[in-house]
This record gives C-alpha cells, structure tokens and sequence, in this order.
C-alpha cells in the first residue's frame, strides 16, 4: 500500500479465518478515500439494481414485472412517436438538469428547478398576454427573454439568502418552489384565465406566432436545439474560460479556491443566474412548444427528476444528453402503463430507487476487503 | 370561542405534525447527521398509517407500521451515512423523492378513501369547562398529548443525562468521543432511526388529526419546513415546541383569514408559510452572523477513524 493510502483508509473489520492450509489470516474491511472516482459501471448498475427492487413492488401489485417493463420500454423507445414523445420530456430535463449540474459542481444545492421552470413559462405567457399581437420572432424571443429573466431571478432568490444571510439554499429553493406554484394557480384560476376557456383554469390559446416550431408533424419542438446549444456552451465555458477553471477549482477544493482569492459568492450567485435561467427557458419552451397555453400540471416534476439526471450523469453536460433521454423514456413509459392498471407513479419510484443507488455505489468502490498475515 | 382561541386550537393542530417532524430532525442532527428526507419520511409515514388502517382498522397496528417502515428506511439513511460515508443531502434527498414516489405508488389504491377513524381524545373531564384553556386542553388528542411529552423527554435526554452527553459529543466532535469509549457509529445508527420513525409518526399525524384521507403530495412541503424549523429552534426540544405552533398558527392563519370573507386571493395566503420560513431563517442567520449558531459541530461530515495497525 502506498504511504498516501495508509494515512486515509481505514480498517473498518478484522476477522481471523483459518484459510484451506490451516494458516491464520485476516479478512479486513478497508475504507480509502483516496479512490474519488467511481467506475464508469456504478451508474448502470444501479439503474439495473432499482429495476430489481422496482421488480418487487411490481410484482407485489400482482403483476408481471418483466412484461410491465417491456410496456414501458416500448412505450417509450418502441415506436416513432413514442420516441419522439421521449425526446419532447427529455428537452426540459436537459435545461434544467445543466442548471442543476452547474450549481452542484460547486455543492450549491438548487433544488428549486421545478420552481425557477414554472416562473419561466409564466413570465414568457406574460408576454403573449401583454403583447399579443406581436410577429413570431419578437414574440419568440421576448419570451425566451422573460422566460430566462424570471428563472434566473427566481435562482437569485436562492442565492441572496445563501450568500448574504447563510441560509441553506436547499430550504429556499424549495419553498421557493411551493411559491411559484402557487403563483400558477393565482393566474391561471384568476386575472390570466381564458374567457373562453368554459371555465377551466388556463390561460388562452397562444397564436401560432407565440409558438415554437415543431418538426414535421411530430410534437418535437426547437427547444431540442437550445438544450443542445446550451450543452455545447457550457462545455465549453467549463473547459476554456477562466470563470469554468474557477468553478472547477471551488468543486474540487472550496477551501483552496479561497485562498487563492477566488470570490466565492459572487460564484454561488451566477451559477444560480444559470441554474435558474436555463430551467426558465425549459419552462418557456414547455408553454410555447408543448401545452400552447399556461395551465396547472405544467411540469410533472421535471424540475425534481431532473436531479436525479444530472446525478447520473455525474454532472457531466455530455452525459446529460444520455441521462435526459432515458429519464424522458422512463416518464413516458410510466405513462403507458398506466394502460394495463398500473400507477404511472411507478417511474417516480423507479427515479427515486436509482438516485439510492447510486449515492451507494459511488461510496461502495471505496471499500476492499484485503487479506493479510 | 373568539378568534384568538380558535386560532390557537388550529396552530396546535396543524403544529404537532411539525412538532413530531422536527424532534426527529433535531435527533437526527444532534447526532451529526442531516436529514433532508423528511419529506419523502412524512409521506410514507401517512401513507403506511393509511394504508395499514384502512385495510385493518387497527389504529394501534397501523402506528406500529408506520414506525417499524419509517425506522427501516432511517436505516437505510443511517447506513448510506454513517457505514457508506455517502453525500448526506444527496442521500436526504433521494429519500424525499424515493418517499413521494413509493407514497404515490403504494396509495393509489386507497386514495381518497376515508379512514376509520381519528387519532382519539383524551377527555380530561373537569377541565373542559374551564373557558379558552378547557378549549384548548380538552380536546387534545393523543398524538398531541405524546408530542407534548416527547418536547419534555428528549428535553432532560438531551440536557440533563449522560446520554444526552454521548449523543453531543458525536454531533460535535465523534473523534474524541471515540477515542472516551463512545460508540460513534451505534449512536449515530440508533438517533437516525429514532428520528426517522418520529417523522413517520408526524406524517401519522399529518392524516389521523389533520387531513383524514390520503392524497398524493399530501404533506405539500411540511417536511422541508420541518427542516427550517431545526435551524430555527436552534436543535432544542423547547424551542421546536414554540416554533412549530408558530408555523401551525400561520399555517391556519391563511384559512381563518379566508373564512373571515377576505378580498386576498387565498393562494397568496397559502403563501405564508413558505415565504415566513425563507425570511426567518434569513433573519437568524442576519442576527448570529458573529455567533455559534448551535449547529452540531460536525453536521454533514462522515466519521472516520485513523487507520490502526
């Protein structure tokens, strides 16, 4: 064992076996936490372990699991439009989880993407309500703008009380969440409400003006292209700017990263800029490009599944592509079995079930069990 | 009964829940370990409860359910922690998400059905007639009652024993109560569970005295507030008694004003609590900005003892 290694692992237990020959030897438990870095496999293998636990609840609804899986998996991958249908829940699940990845790079623990999203496609259905007669590219683009303003003030909100009063950001975001939500219901049940609407709580239609194009005949809409671009910029921020260097500087030692005179509230708060921008614009592109209205319901939880998305993809933006895509399949093959009697709360249990696994599996590399004399 | 009183009776209502979720918290907390489940804790607690009690209309068994469910999922919690020396707020939370999801998967067979019964009332008989206090105090049940001394209990647990001692000086400092014999991983495992069952228990009490039926999402953020209320009741038993009825009473603040025929649309009133909470600990944080805040000193970071050869 090398020298840096005895100083941080330790021996957690030591049994003495008599092994085949007769010779005492002991089996010990060694924690090391030298060993940061989980293998490539602790990602799959949890998805793969939270399938077998999901198995038993499954199983336990007197149902097939195997079959109640191939549903899924063919409801979502199997066909064009599921497919398709995949990538259209994939889209808000990239942009918010890039926020999210960019606030837990430097442990800012922004949980209120759910929030920062239901503000942004309110702000950006403010624009089709206050200037409704606007051409498509105006229009468009002043509710990306509204719609990222909105996020990102909504993330600021967060970051203020962290950095200026030391309040766990996670308590704010979430009831910043809860906020938000509220804020939904005010308008859409009151001033935003369609007249025409007989009644049901949601603003009016937007104007095809007011909406983003889609491909083909499909539901698939541009906002496939922001994440994608938003992806690429922050690879690239992250791997070439002094800011990304900086960033990757105070997620791998904070400590060291302020000593070398890196101002790390001013980080905290543009990563929550970011964080609550880029789930502002998946919050517009989900009113302009999906519902083509303000309504209840706007988001089933992207904002929270969209943790566990970046988790998985450990916080890589490449990764994120992959992490989006399978998590859109998983809501959307909840859905499709919600067909054969099944709740399609199933895929929430399945996300949560994943996220245990692995926070598990990224520690559990870091125990051997070594034999000695 | 005048507004003031039944003000109160509603803030010790909708109080206990988050009475119950942050004795668990603070349990949790002294011991040095953060838990941000209590959401996720909350809701399979009120879903177990439910589910349990409707299907066998044993009040008794369906709270033994919820705390023998809630404890091996604070297990689960303890040995990510304490064993695996996992992330703590990545562990919190998916225990949150894995709680509303199982919640919402295992209760949609019973959602919206009515349960049996309620949690029961103690009758103190004299006292009742006695006004605004008999209002109170008569008509308590017996969760209320428990939650009540439970603030007493873990009160002298903490500050008046030696258990109290041991489980300080694992929150505070584990390496040297390590090192005075203390069992740094038994105490962390055991305080964890403990304060897991008792979220469960809150989330009990969330549907037998609160919203008698279950509903997906039922605890709408109660958990999370329940975080707050730890940082706010500075991780004292006392203290946590005081700032959940406050939260209970502005919880059911927004309620009564709407009852009263205000022109304030009532979603800005269900605001309150979550609003309140933001600036409260924003508030503390402005006051004990030079202060020791009464944060377990070591809140957040796995133990590990050196190497021994």
């Amino acid at each position: 064992m090398s020298p840096k290694n005895m100083s941080s692992s330790a021996v957690l237990e030591s049994t003495a076996v008599p092994d085949k020959s007769g010779k005492r030897f002991s089996l010990r438990l060694e924690y090391d936490s030298s060993r940061n870095r989980s293998p490539w496999w602790s990602p799959v293998l949890s998805v793969i372990l939270a399938l077998l636990l999901c198995a038993v609840f499954i199983a336990a609804n007197g149902m097939n699991p195997v079959t109640v899986y191939e549903k899924m998996f063919r409801g979502a991958f199997g066909t064009s439009y599921g497919f398709t249908e995949t990538l259209v829940k994939a889209i808000p699940l990239l942009l918010c989880g890039l926020g999210i990845a960019v606030a837990y790079r430097i442990s800012v623990w922004n949980i209120g993407a759910e929030g920062q999203l239901t503000v942004g496609a309110m702000a950006a259905t403010a624009v089709t309500i206050y200037f409704p007669d606007l051409p498509s590219f105006w229009a468009i683009s002043l509710m990306l703008v509204f719609g990222i303003a909105a996020g990102a003030l909504w993330g600021l909100m967060t970051a203020i009380p962290r950095t200026h009063f030391g309040v766990n950001e996670l308590i704010t975001s979430l009831m910043l969440n809860y906020v938000a939500l509220l804020a939904l219901d005010y308008v859409v049940f009151g001033p935003w409400k369609d007249p025409q609407g007989f009644n049901f709580p949601g603003s009016p239609m937007f104007t095809a003006a007011q909406s983003l194009p889609v491909l083909g005949t499909t539901r698939l809409h541009i906002g496939l292209v922001f994440g994608l671009v938003a992806v690429l910029i922050y690879f690239l921020l992250i791997k070439f700017t002094r800011w990304g260097y900086e960033l990757r500087l105070i997620g791998a030692n904070p400590n060291a990263a302020k000593y070398a005179g890196i101002h790390i509230k001013r980080h905290i708060i543009i990563v929550m800029l970011i964080s609550g921008g880029l789930a502002g614009i998946a919050g517009m592109a989900e009113v302009s490009g999906v519902t083509h209205k303000l309504m209840q319901g706007i988001s089933p939880g992207y904002g929270y599944t969209a943790i566990i998305v970046a988790w998985l993809a450990k916080l890589n933006p490449l990764g994120l592509i992959v992490t989006s895509v399978l998590f859109g399949g998983l809501i959307v093959g909840g859905y499709s079995v919600q067909t054969i009697g099944l709740p399609s709360s199933i895929s929430e249990l399945l996300q949560g079930a994943i996220l245990f696994f692995l926070i598990a599996g990224e520690m559990i590399h870091r125990f051997r069990i070594r034999r000695s004399a | 009964m005048d507004f003031t009183t039944q003000l109160l009776i509603a803030a010790i209502s909708a109080g206990t829940p988050l009475l119950l979720a942050t004795l668990g918290g603070i349990l949790n907390e002294r011991a040095g370990i953060i838990q941000l489940g209590a959401e996720g804790l909350m809701l399979m607690g009120a879903v177990t409860t439910c589910i349990v009690y409707i299907r066998s209309g044993s009040l008794l068994l369906a709270l033994l359910a919820t705390l023998a469910v809630t404890a091996l999922l604070g297990i689960i919690h303890s040995f990510l922690t304490v064993t695996l020396r996992a992330n703590q707020t990545m562990s919190g939370l998916a225990m949150t998400l894995f709680g509303s999801g199982l919640s919402a998967y295992l209760g949609k067979s019973i959602s919206g059905l009515p349960l049996p019964g309620t949690s029961p009332k103690l009758d103190l008989g004299w006292v009742k007639s006695i006004p605004v206090i008999g209002d109170i105090f008569g008509r308590l049940d017996v969760l209320t009652w428990f939650s009540l001394l439970l603030v007493a209990a873990l009160h002298l647990l903490i500050h008046h024993t030696s258990w109290g001692l041991h489980l300080k000086a694992v929150g505070d400092n584990p390496a040297t109560a390590d090192v005075m014999g203390i069992r740094v991983q038994m105490i962390r495992y055991s305080y964890v569970t403990a304060g897991a069952a008792l979220i469960g228990l809150a989330g009990a009490d969330m549907v037998l005295a609160y919203a008698p039926t279950w509903n997906e999402g039922l605890t709408a953020g109660r958990g999370w507030i329940a975080v707050g209320l730890v940082i706010f009741a500075r991780w004292n038993p006392l203290r946590a008694l005081f700032c959940a009825y406050f939260f209970g009473a502005l919880d059911s603040l927004g309620f009564r004003i709407q009852l009263l025929g205000s022109a304030i649309p009532p979603y800005f009133l269900k605001m309150i609590p979550y609003i309140v909470t933001i600036l409260v600990l924003m508030y503390l944080g402005y006051r004990n900005r030079n202060k020791p805040s009464g944060t377990p000193e070591s809140l957040g970071t796995p133990y590990i003892r050196e190497q021994r050869f």
